[in-house]
Formats: structure tokens, C-alpha cells, sequence
């Protein structure tokens, strides 16, 4: 357990790439490994590690998140001291957004009482134990630890995410650049970060204002010749929910045991909001195979390597294959659909036929409840 | 306190050793029921979907497991302000004090707890039953007929009716005469252990009776007949719909395998009343390549890779390839290794089943108590 450390969630997310999915939502709520949001991942970390004060700070279309995090219960963050706080409002501008975002909130920092910040984004999932990194930042004497993982699949995955040049003597970050899919090898930023809350609230009132910065990384970053910063290498499986491609991707990795295993079956365990469904039912007749599948069910047709979420009826006939279905959604009988994203409240209409690509998934939008349509 | 109209007290303290060995460490509310709820959770649910906000618990036997469930009432929303769940178990006083000597005592024992609140009505029900009921209609029943006591009652076959406390009532709904289990039954009206009174009776009949040295202080035995022995007005609610008294193995495995339709009599799948239950977090459940399930119930944190006919899974059941369950009910974290047969059995938390072995004949129910690691070859069949 690790003492004198708060933690700041910051949201303020790339969503260019995966917009059919964020219209409703910012990407901390995007439902993900068939029960879970994106956003448990990074706040169980925290929690698990013995943080108990999270500050989320969020941009604006933040109904879903807020609906979904509220009190802080499921995280045990329903404190009397500290526990979570939400920073929902929404700024006119979006040049430094989150920088910006920060500094009017300045008071959380000044109020908390501690020393140090996780400062971390929301989109990269992985179970990691902070406390480890925590006391690899304190042994390593510098002013800030980043946490990167190694990949060899950097031209598929992990676009537009900051890399790293890292000195392999000293386990300092040398120079900092994005990955632009050039090459398969590259040291990928996990957008978690360590640092005393003095050096936060320092590079918040230098940037917030300046034209130089696009992000509050980035302002980190820029002090590069002036601070040291310390590489922490994560080994474990890491998803980066930023592309619908790599959403599609990171939701069947949860078909594998292994990383299945070490994301949900740790000590350190991953918490989401209860919803109070029954079982689910497998009826005679269906056939269900490789696949997650939340409760609240009810399963009659056809499933095969696909990501299940609450609520979702399948019907007599209906076949289902390398798909992701999202809450409350029904497929009718005798429809069929392969390599699909479906998103929440849809319907699919019976024999209905719907075909994506295993790269290029096919995503019907979340059934708007106020519309109607579709 | 704000004045409540009506408060539930929930009888929990049933030892119901007759489905021993799932009472071997906890008292029968607690009990694990269908995939993911406990018994009593169906109680606090039809509580809380009523609108009732306060709620006390009455507690004697093995209470532990009960209490860590119940916790503060955040799962019922009965986390409240004013009111919301409250265990009561026997206390001491200055003038001693006394285990609860009966179902009536127990309510009686507890009457500072109901005086806070000034009710004008109290629900008195049983943590051990399975049923969806909305006691708002049987409160409206009991107000419009002006009633001391109203008494749920359900139709029963006349060939167990002398199980059961049979109501004899006139063309009207009005009790006239109670049998508790008759050899002759005069009717098939049962009651279900559900009862309404208007308080300011309720509370000198338990006065009254808490002063009779002879007395079994017992709703069924005592408070019910002499209400109806000094002629107050007790009418029967008649209710339609799923109930089952789980209190024995074999009824118990019957009301789980009852769960097995979707639109079982339970009505599990009806969200417009949800059953709400406390949860540990665990992910969905994973469903292998070349498992096979037909017409069960399984829920979050299961691995099945092998078959699964006609069951249920709790929480956290790992079913191994080649594994075959039929009828039968695998408590949380069970593990059923490679070539095993479980064939109408209640495998109870946290056992293993070795690789190679038989378990349950398919006609008997065998029960495995929690915790046992069942060798290889067993030798066949286990038994309770």
C-alpha cells in the first residue's frame, strides 16, 4: 500500500478514430471486455494500489461517465475523506483543453493533502501494480516515472500514442515521439505517470496559457532537458482503446485465457458498477462457443467467438460469430451477423444479414432512447 | 423518528437443519439460491420493490454469513436515512435477557425497535421463501377491509394441504377458523407465513402472549388463534403466482430447477421486479470451445469448457472438458475437473471434484459439503 499519493484521471482522450463508438460517450465509458467500461481498468489500478483520493477530470458528453462512476462505490471511493471527485464542466475552447481543465480546478490539487500524483489517461488497459511503480519512482531518485510498454505490433496498434527513446543503462526517457505505424517495434508511453503534485501544479500554470502546448503530456515532455524521467518498462498485456479497429482487437483478446486470466483473476481485481441482472439462460438448442458472455442473457441461438454484454437476447436460429454486442441489445430469429459491433438498445430485425471485416468491423450505432429511430 | 406507514420484520432466525449440510455453518436465509442470490434476498427484494423502506431482521442461528450479506442494505437500496435494514438479534437487558423463545417472541422482544418507527401496519415475513409478491396490494386489501391481521394464503393440492396452516374462510375472505397442519384439511387455502396487522393490535396480542407462561410464542400457534378466538377481523389475501418453502434438500433442489425455463414461474428474467442480491465483482462468464449447455443457468466468473444439461452455476464454477453435469446445482467456486459425472447432485462452495469420478446415481440427490476435495474414484455415488 502506498502512502502520500493522489490520483488525477485525465480524460481528455483522442477520439478520431473511434467516434462511432464515443458520439454518446467519451471513451472512459465505452463498454468494453463484455461487463466492464474502459475507465474500470485504470480506477481499479489506482484503488488496488491504496490511492484513495482519484480526481476524474473529463470533457464534456460526460452523462454516461457520470452515470457510470457516480459516488465512487464500486471503486470503495465513497469516502468520507478524500475518495473520488468529478470534474465534469465543459470549456468553450479546446486548445490546451486539459491543461486548462486542470488549472480551474486548481483547488482539488491545493486541497489535497498529498505529496505526489498518479497522473494517468483512461484508455490503455492493463492490470499494473502502482505500488511497484511507486517504489521503482522513489528508488530512482528522479522527478518523474513513465510507464511504457515494449510492443512489436506498433504499425497496427497503439497509433498516434507518445514513444519513447529510453537510455538502457540509466532506464531514463532520452527523447519522446509519436508512433505514426512506421515500424513494429517501439517503446509506447502508457500514459501513466508519476510526479511530485508541486512539478503538476508548476506545468499547469506554465502551459494552460501558452499557445505551445497541445496537451499536458506534452508540456511534460517539453521539460525534458530540464527534469529527469524515469522509465518504467510494464510487461504485462496492454490494450490501447483508440480506434475502433483496436477496440474490436482488445475485446477478442479477452477470448484468450491467459490474458483473461491476468487482467481479472489477479489478487488486484478489476471493479465496475453492479446492475443487478440475473443469469443468464442458455436455452435447449443454442450453442455457444469461445465466447464472453455477461449475465442477464437470454441465449437460444447460435454464438461463436464473440463478446457478449448484459441484457442481450439471441434468438432461436440466430448466429453470432466474431462479433461484440454491447447491453441490451436483440438479435431476432434467423439473423445473422459476422464481424459486428453492435452498440447498445439495438435491434437486429429477424433474418437480417450484417457483415463486416475481421480488420474493418462492421459498428451499428447505440439506439438513441430519446429518438427512437433505427 | 418520521412516522412510517408500514415496516417488514423479517423472521431470519430458521436453523433449517433439515437441508443440513447447507446449514452447517449459516442459518437457512443465507443459504445460496438460484446462480447468484441468497433465500432471504427474495424477501428484501419484494420488500424493496414494494416501497418499503424499514426493515428489521430477526436473527438467532449462525448469523454471520447473513450479516456480511445484509451489510448496510445497499444492494435492496435500503441504505436510508430514515429507517432501512436493521439486524435484530436476542440482546441482553438489565433485567437479563433471553434467546428468542419463538417466532411471536422474537417480534415482541424487538417492540422498541417497531415503536420508533410508529407504524400503523407491520409485515411480518419469513427469510426462507421463494416468491415474487408486491405486498402493496395485500396492504390495500388489509386497510380496505379494515382488517387486524390480513393472511397471505396460496392454493395447495389437497393431498399435501396437511403440511401447511390451513385458513378456513366464509364466501368472503374472512379467516374463521386456523388449523396448524390438519389431518383433515377443510380447505386448500395455505398460509404462507406472510401476515399484515395493524400494529396497535399486533403489539397487545404480543404483550399478552409474551405474559402466558404456556404459551409457544408463535404466530401460527398462539398470536393468529387467539385473534380469532377474541373475534377480530382476519382476512385472507389470496396470492397467484410462484412460492415455495425451501426447507428441505429435495425441495430445495425442485425450486432451483424450476428456475430452468425462461419464463420460469419465478419469473427471474422479469426486470420490472428485479431480484437484488449483493455481488462480488468477477467477469462475465467464459464459455469454451467446444462446451455444451442445454437449458441451464449459469453466471459471472464460470469457465465451462465441458457439458452442462439442465443445472446451475454459481459463481466462479470452472467446469473441465469432458466434464458432464446434469440436474444439478454447483455452489460458488467449484471446480468439476476432466471426466467427471455429476448427475443430480448439490455440490456445495468451494469443492473440488478430482479428475475420473462419479458423482450422484441420478436418482437420489447427493450433496457435497463445501470445502471437500473428492478424490479420484470415489467409489461412485455420494450421498447426504
Amino acid at each position: 500500500m502506498i502512502k502520500d499519493y493522489m490520483a488525477v484521471i485525465n480524460l481528455s482522450e483522442n477520439e478520431n478514430d473511434i467516434r462511432s463508438l464515443t458520439t454518446n460517450r467519451p471513451i472512459a465509458s465505452v463498454p468494453v471486455a463484455s461487463r466492464f467500461r474502459v475507465i474500470d481498468f485504470i480506477l481499479s489500478n489506482i484503488v488496488n494500489s491504496g490511492i484513495t483520493n482519484v480526481g476524474v477530470f473529463s470533457a464534456s458528453n460526460s452523462r454516461s461517465l457520470v452515470d457510470h462512476v457516480g459516488d465512487g462505490k464500486p471503486w470503495d471511493l465513497n469516502r468520507k475523506n478524500d475518495g473520488l471527485f468529478l470534474f465534469t464542466h465543459g470549456l468553450d475552447e479546446l486548445v490546451n483543453y486539459d491543461s486548462r481543465l486542470l488549472k480551474n480546478n486548481m483547488e482539488y490539487l491545493f486541497r489535497s493533502k498529498s505529496t505526489n500524483v498518479v497522473l494517468a489517461s483512461s484508455y490503455m488497459i492493463a492490470n499494473i501494480d502502482l505500488a511497484d511503480v511507486v517504489r521503482a519512482h522513489e528508488t530512482s531518485g528522479c522527478d518523474v516515472t513513465a510507464v511504457y510498454t515494449e510492443v512489436d505490433d506498433a504499425d497496427k496498434n497503439f497509433q498516434n500514442c507518445f514513444t519513447f527513446e529510453v537510455d538502457s543503462r540509466t532506464k531514463r526517457v532520452t527523447d519522446v515521439g509519436k508512433n505514426i505505424g512506421f515500424g513494429k517495434k517501439a517503446n509506447i508511453c502508457m500514459e501513466i505517470f508519476l510526479l511530485k503534485k508541486e512539478f503538476l501544479i508548476d506545468i499547469l500554470y506554465k502551459s494552460a496559457h501558452s499557445s505551445r502546448h497541445s496537451s499536458l503530456y506534452n508540456a511534460i515532455f517539453d521539460q525534458l532537458e530540464n527534469i529527469t524521467i524515469n522509465a518504467y518498462k510494464f510487461d504485462g498485456y496492454v490494450a490501447c482503446i483508440n480506434s475502433i479497429a483496436s477496440y474490436y482487437r482488445a475485446n477478442m483478446d479477452m477470448l484468450k485465457t491467459p490474458v483473461r486470466e491476468e487482467l481479472f483473476c489477479s489478487e488486484r481485481l478489476v471493479y465496475t458498477k453492479i446492475k443487478d441482472e440475473p443469469p443468464t439462460i442458455y436455452v435447449k438448442g443454442s450453442k455457444a462457443s469461445n465466447s464472453l458472455i455477461a449475465d442477464g442473457c437470454i441465449i437460444k441461438g447460435t454464438i461463436k467467438n464473440s463478446v457478449i454484454g448484459r441484457f442481450v437476447e439471441i434468438e432461436e436460429g440466430a448466429e453470432v460469430e466474431n462479433c461484440i454486442i454491447l447491453q441490451n441489445v436483440k438479435i431476432l430469429k434467423g439473423a445473422k451477423i459476422k464481424n459486428v459491433i453492435i452498440d447498445k438498445n439495438v435491434t437486429v430485425k429477424e433474418d437480417a444479414e450484417l457483415k463486416g471485416n475481421s480488420s474493418f468491423p462492421l459498428v451499428i450505432e447505440k439506439k438513441n432512447l430519446i429518438s427512437g429511430i433505427r | 423518528m418520521a412516522k412510517k406507514n408500514m415496516i417488514a420484520m423479517i423472521l431470519a432466525g430458521g436453523q433449517g437443519s433439515r437441508l443440513s449440510p447447507m446449514t452447517k455453518v449459516m442459518c437457512k436465509p443465507a443459504v445460496s439460491f438460484g446462480g447468484k442470490y441468497r433465500i432471504i434476498d427474495f424477501a428484501l427484494s419484494n420488500c424493496s420493490n414494494s416501497g418499503i423502506d424499514t426493515v428489521g431482521i430477526l436473527t438467532q442461528f449462525k448469523p454471520q454469513a447473513l450479516n456480511s450479506h445484509i451489510g448496510i442494505g445497499s444492494p435492496w437500496d435500503l441504505d436510508r436515512v430514515h429507517g432501512g435494514v436493521d439486524m435484530l438479534p436476542p440482546y441482553m437487558s438489565e433485567q437479563g435477557g433471553d434467546w428468542y423463545k419463538g417466532t411471536a417472541n422474537a417480534v415482541y422482544q424487538n417492540l422498541n425497535f417497531m415503536d420508533q418507527y410508529d407504524p400503523e401496519y407491520v409485515l411480518i415475513l419469513s427469510g426462507d421463501h421463494i416468491y415474487k409478491m408486491d405486498y402493496r396490494k395485500m396492504l390495500k386489501e388489509h386497510i380496505s377491509r379494515d382488517a387486524a391481521a390480513t393472511i397471505a394464503v396460496i392454493q395447495v393440492p389437497l393431498e399435501e394441504a396437511s403440511r401447511f396452516g390451513i385458513m378456513n374462510t366464509d364466501e368472503n375472505g374472512v379467516i374463521e377458523e386456523f388449523e396448524e397442519k390438519p389431518k383433515n384439511p377443510k380447505s386448500t387455502l395455505a398460509s404462507m407465513g406472510i401476515y399484515i396487522f395493524t400494529y396497535k393490535e399486533l403489539r397487545e396480542y404480543l404483550i399478552k402472549d409474551a405474559m402466558d407462561p404456556d404459551s409457544d410464542y408463535d404466530f401460527g400457534k398462539n398470536i393468529i388463534p387467539n385473534m380469532l378466538n377474541d373475534g377480530k377481523k382476519m382476512i385472507a389475501h389470496k396470492f397467484e403466482g410462484y412460492w415455495k418453502d425451501v426447507g428441505t434438500i429435495s425441495s430445495y433442489w425442485e425450486a432451483n430447477m424450476d428456475l430452468l425455463k425462461v419464463d420460469n414461474d419465478v419469473q427471474l428474467f422479469d426486470r420490472s421486479w428485479n431480484l437484488y442480491t449483493s455481488t462480488k465483482v468477477r467477469p462475465s462468464q467464459m464459455i469454451g470451445e467446444d462446451a455444451k449447455i442445454e437449458d441451464s443457468v449459469i453466471t459471472e466468473g464460470c469457465v465451462v469448457e465441458g457439458e452442462v444439461i439442465n443445472s446451475i452455476l454459481f459463481p466462479g464454477v470452472k467446469i473441465e472438458k469432458d466434464a458432464r453435469v446434469v440436474n444439478s446445482i454447483i455452489m460458488e467456486n467449484v471446480t468439476i475437473e476432466s471426466n467427471v459425472i455429476v448427475n443430480k447432485a448439490i455440490i456445495l462452495e468451494k469443492s473440488v471434484i478430482k479428475a475420473n469420478n462419479v458423482i450422484g446415481n441420478g436418482d437420489d440427490i447427493a450433496v457435497i459439503e463445501a470445502n471437500t476435495v473428492v478424490e479420484p474414484n470415489y467409489g461412485g455415488v455420494a450421498n447426504n
